[in-house]
């Protein structure tokens, strides 16, 4: 009648069946495959692999991906944050429309966005005209590449600053302002820091879809090796010539980037979260 | 304090920001979508209506809601699942099973294609397995839909995780003490507070199912009339020069987009509307 | 054939919440558990409910060994602290909830349960509002929809969560008054968790008083007003006046030549004396008090008053009537008698601000 009991009883049911069936579907879809590729790119030793990623169609590849997405981060943090500032700080019509327009990137699936951004900066364009009259071409180029870029990554800045922005203590301004701080130092100096892990997050956001990204790119980006050619795509070549080592290889590094960047990303947000007392 | 000209800028430089802001924004983000219909109708409502009932197009539009009709409620039915263990219970390597979960967002579409192409390819694990027992899994429709299994998996339960731990579960444990089994208490007490996460959470799980285009590039061989989704037949068109017609199927995707951001709006707008819940349906 | 809790004890993680708590809780009677935050009582009820499992001990309910049943077989039923209910079900519905997700062998037909619901909202006083959502009506009648709802579901023993934690104090008081109605009218064996003690000793039959994960005493509300078992509880049962003072031979001195109370039960040494400040017997300056201390202020309130006297360096309240006051023509500064009625002697481990 008056018995010990043994230590972890939940009250809610269902946790042994969720947790099972939880780990069984993310192992079958999602930890099955990474595996399948991580042995497979292994199976190369390190010194072809090291020879592979050297090779200068690679290299450039490389290059090509992680510069073009820096560039078009930092670019997309300066109107990243711009746009947060209207969005939150003024008021004016079509405002909620604008705000709600931010999300299009998120929404809209690649090939569409690829596309339309390609007959836009054409040559024949209706941006890629007057660009092209004053000696700049877009499409085609590595510039091709840093507009699309630009265009995926927006939302992934002014939705992480966002709230930020919205939350900041406006007294501290006010304090500020009273003090004989004039705008711009006001912005700089008490606006600005606490913004900054925020800003850095959507940065770090904007840059890891950025390296990764496909659809947007291919149709814009002229896919010359060695100039304007991205990872994403040499790995389908090295697919489609069922060179599935090299192509592993090449995978693997972009995922191992992939969880680089996410840890990264992790790490300013709890940075953002613990500088910011949520 | 005054919203407008909150750090006592001038009138002039409130208006530069508001109209920087928004020619970059018509520029960067509105542009390409008003292309999209733009090119589409170029020739005229009938060559666009013509353009839609090919063959091909009308196959890969099929495709695509296969496709998506399949994974989406499969993901779906995980994202329920994984959210309730997620969310209700408290357990080691919890944060890393929540990190699992929100992985596929993190890869690459490409490398989310060739690993399923590792695993049942011709050189693959299971490939030559598969082909002599006769299961066509690459280049054909179970490979599909698998890819979008993979890229699809965190859709549904990014947001129903937040949302129940948001809510709590004291509702569910009134109705445990009321006597009330475990799938009761999920049934009628946990689903009606989720309905509206659950309902964006579906929205977007579909719409990035019929609009994935790197990972279904990888393992589709683009088998005419079999195995090209949507994204795929907008390449093909596209690069024929066909401009009109790929346009034409990449505004039905982008409608699908503007129905999720508008979807979204109603979302939150009823978040807020908590406080005087209706009683239609 | 009530609960009875054997030895109970549970720890979270590092911190031990239940240490061997034993006590019986007859049929019928409502007993409070008292206690500040943090002291266990919420465990407790929770364990009792069958929402948290204790790592040992035993329970029994109406006889039967509650361990090893899950909270809807325990015959239990529990108004939750933020009454938790159902935001998408109307108030009705949140009230026959219990009944309609029996198996069906055990369902009553339909219009039983729209009978039953009707009869409680008429028990709670809510008829008329059945069609209403809980945001739609105030704190008090959440509270008593929840109360409804675990009645509905014909519990052998009601357990209530800090029942009217969230509420106003007026709002407090009218349902502390109509809770002991229901409960004399029901004669369910009820458990309340409260930290207020002017709630407890107010409504309960008897009162379980825990701090720090042990039950410090248990009784009738005038038992443990009157006789505190620890400092502690008489610390936390109001107001109270403490004075240090020295243990020679079973009675405590206050001061070299002060006034002395039996305290047999301590060694000698250092000890301290509690008083409450309507214990404090006020004489004129020259009679036989016990010590003729220094006014040092005087607030009117309503029809007390209350003083504050300086006794050797050490501020002690005392609380009196109005009438005498002014009789006294006492102000501050003047020379007042005071006379103990009763002094407690404690020696406690830990000395808090009083």
């Amino acid at each position: 009648m008056f018995a010990s009991r043994p230590t972890v009883h939940r009250v809610l049911p269902g946790f042994g069946l969720t947790l099972g069936l939880t780990l069984f579907y993310l192992s079958a879809i999602l930890l099955l495959p990474l595996l399948a590729l991580f042995v497979r790119a292994s199976g190369m030793g390190p010194a072809q692999m090291a020879a592979l990623l050297m090779t200068p169609r690679v290299a450039s590849a490389f290059r090509v991906s992680f510069g073009v997405a820096f560039a078009a981060a930092l670019l997309d943090s300066v109107i990243g944050l711009l746009l947060a500032w209207i969005l939150v700080r003024y008021r004016f019509p079509g405002r909620r429309l604008l705000d709600a327009i931010i999300d299009l990137p998120f929404a809209l699936p690649t090939a569409v966005g690829g596309i339309a951004l390609t007959t836009l900066y054409a040559d024949t364009g209706w941006i890629g005209a007057p660009l092209a009259a004053l000696g700049v071409r877009v499409a085609f180029t590595p510039l091709g590449i840093f507009v699309a870029l630009l265009f995926v990554g927006l939302p992934y800045v002014v939705r992480t600053v966002q709230p930020v922005l919205a939350d900041l203590d406006r007294e501290a301004e006010e304090a500020a302002l009273t003090l004989g701080a004039g705008g711009f130092e006001t912005f700089r100096r008490v606006v600005l820091p606490p913004l900054f892990p925020a800003i850095l997050t959507g940065q770090a956001l904007a840059f890891a879809r950025g390296v990764g990204e496909y659809g947007s790119v291919i149709f814009i980006a002229g896919n010359m090796p060695g100039v304007s050619e991205i990872v994403p795509l040499l790995i389908v070549v090295r697919l489609e010539q069922f060179d599935y080592a090299g192509a592993s290889v090449l995978a693997g590094s972009m995922l191992v980037i992939s969880f680089g960047s996410l840890l990264v990303i992790n790490l300013l947000q709890h940075w953002t979260r613990r500088r910011h007392g949520h | 304090m005054d919203t407008d000209r909150s750090l006592g800028e001038s009138r002039l430089m409130r208006a530069l920001l508001i109209l920087g802001g928004v020619t970059i924004l018509v520029l960067l983000l509105l542009l390409p979508l008003i292309i999209v219909f733009g090119e589409a109708l170029a020739k005229g409502i009938g060559a666009y209506i013509h353009a839609l009932k090919a063959s091909d197009t009308l196959a890969a539009i099929g495709l695509s809601l296969v496709v998506a009709l399949i994974a989406v409620p499969i993901n779906t039915l995980f994202g329920i699942i994984a959210a309730w263990c997620i969310a209700k219970f408290q357990f080691p390597g919890r944060n890393l099973l929540t990190t699992l979960v929100d992985l596929p967002f993190s890869v690459s579409p490409v490398v989310s294609g060739i690993v399923f192409v590792l695993l049942f390819g011709a050189q693959g694990w299971f490939g030559p397995f598969l082909q002599r027992h006769g299961f066509h899994i690459i280049f054909a429709l179970p490979a599909l839909v698998l890819v979008m299994l993979f890229v699809t998996l965190p859709f549904v339960a990014r947001q129903l995780i937040p949302l129940m731990e948001a809510r709590g579960s004291d509702e569910e444990e009134a109705a445990i003490s009321l006597g009330a089994s475990g799938m009761q208490t999920f049934l009628l007490v946990t689903l009606p507070n989720i309905r509206w996460g659950l309902f964006y959470g579906v929205l977007l799980c579909n719409a990035r199912a019929m609009g994935e285009f790197g990972a279904v590039s990888v393992v589709s061989g683009h088998i005419r009339g079999a195995t090209i989704t949507m994204p795929l037949q907008i390449e093909i068109l596209y690069n024929e020069f066909n401009a009109v017609a790929a346009f034409a199927v990449a505004s039905l995707l982008a409608l699908l987009a503007l129905l999720t951001l508008v979807a979204r709006r109603l979302v939150e707008w009823r978040y807020a509307d908590e406080l005087a819940p209706s009683r239609a349906g | 054939m009530g609960i009875a809790i054997s030895k109970l004890s549970k720890r979270f993680g590092a911190t031990q919440v239940l240490d061997a708590i034993t006590l019986d809780v007859a049929r019928g009677e409502l007993l409070a558990l008292l206690g500040p935050s943090g002291s266990g009582k919420t465990t407790l009820l929770r364990i009792i409910a069958g929402l948290e499992s204790p790592e040992a001990g035993g329970l029994t309910i109406s006889g039967k060994d509650a361990l090893a049943l899950p909270p809807r077989a325990r015959g239990i039923g529990l108004v939750f602290q933020h009454y938790a209910l159902f935001r998408h079900m109307t108030i009705a519905e949140n009230i026959a909830f219990g009944l309609r997700v029996r198996a069906r062998r055990h369902r009553p037909p339909r219009h039983e349960i729209e009978a039953r619901v009707s009869e409680l909202m008429a028990l709670v006083q809510l008829e008329g509002l059945g069609h209403r959502f809980p945001t739609q009506i105030s704190g008090g009648q959440r509270q008593r929809v929840a109360l409804a709802r675990a009645l509905a579901v014909e519990p052998n023993v009601l357990l209530l969560d800090e029942p009217f934690g969230a509420l106003d104090a007026k709002v407090r008081v009218e349902l502390r008054h109509w809770l002991r109605d229901l409960h004399d009218r029901l004669g369910l064996t009820t458990v309340f968790v409260t930290h207020d003690q002017e709630e407890a000793l107010e409504l309960a039959d008897r009162v379980a008083i825990l701090n720090g994960g042990r039950i410090e005493q248990v009784g009738p509300p005038r038992d443990v007003y009157d006789q505190p078992a620890s400092a502690f509880i008489m610390e936390f049962l109001g107001e109270v006046n403490r004075l240090p003072c020295r243990v020679r031979g079973g009675k405590a001195w206050l001061g070299e030549n002060g006034p002395s109370f039996d305290a047999p039960h301590l060694a000698d040494g250092e000890a301290f004396a509690y008083v409450r400040p309507h214990e404090i017997e006020l004489l004129e300056a020259d009679t036989l008090a016990d010590a003729a201390p220094r006014v040092r202020s005087l607030s009117v309130i309503g029809p007390r008053t209350r003083l504050h006297l300086d006794y050797d360096g050490h501020i002690i309240e005392v609380d009196a009537d109005r009438m005498l006051i002014d009789r006294m023509a006492l102000a501050p500064g003047g020379q007042v008698g005071v006379r103990f009625q009763t002094m407690r002697i404690y020696r406690p481990a830990v000395t808090r601000p009083v």
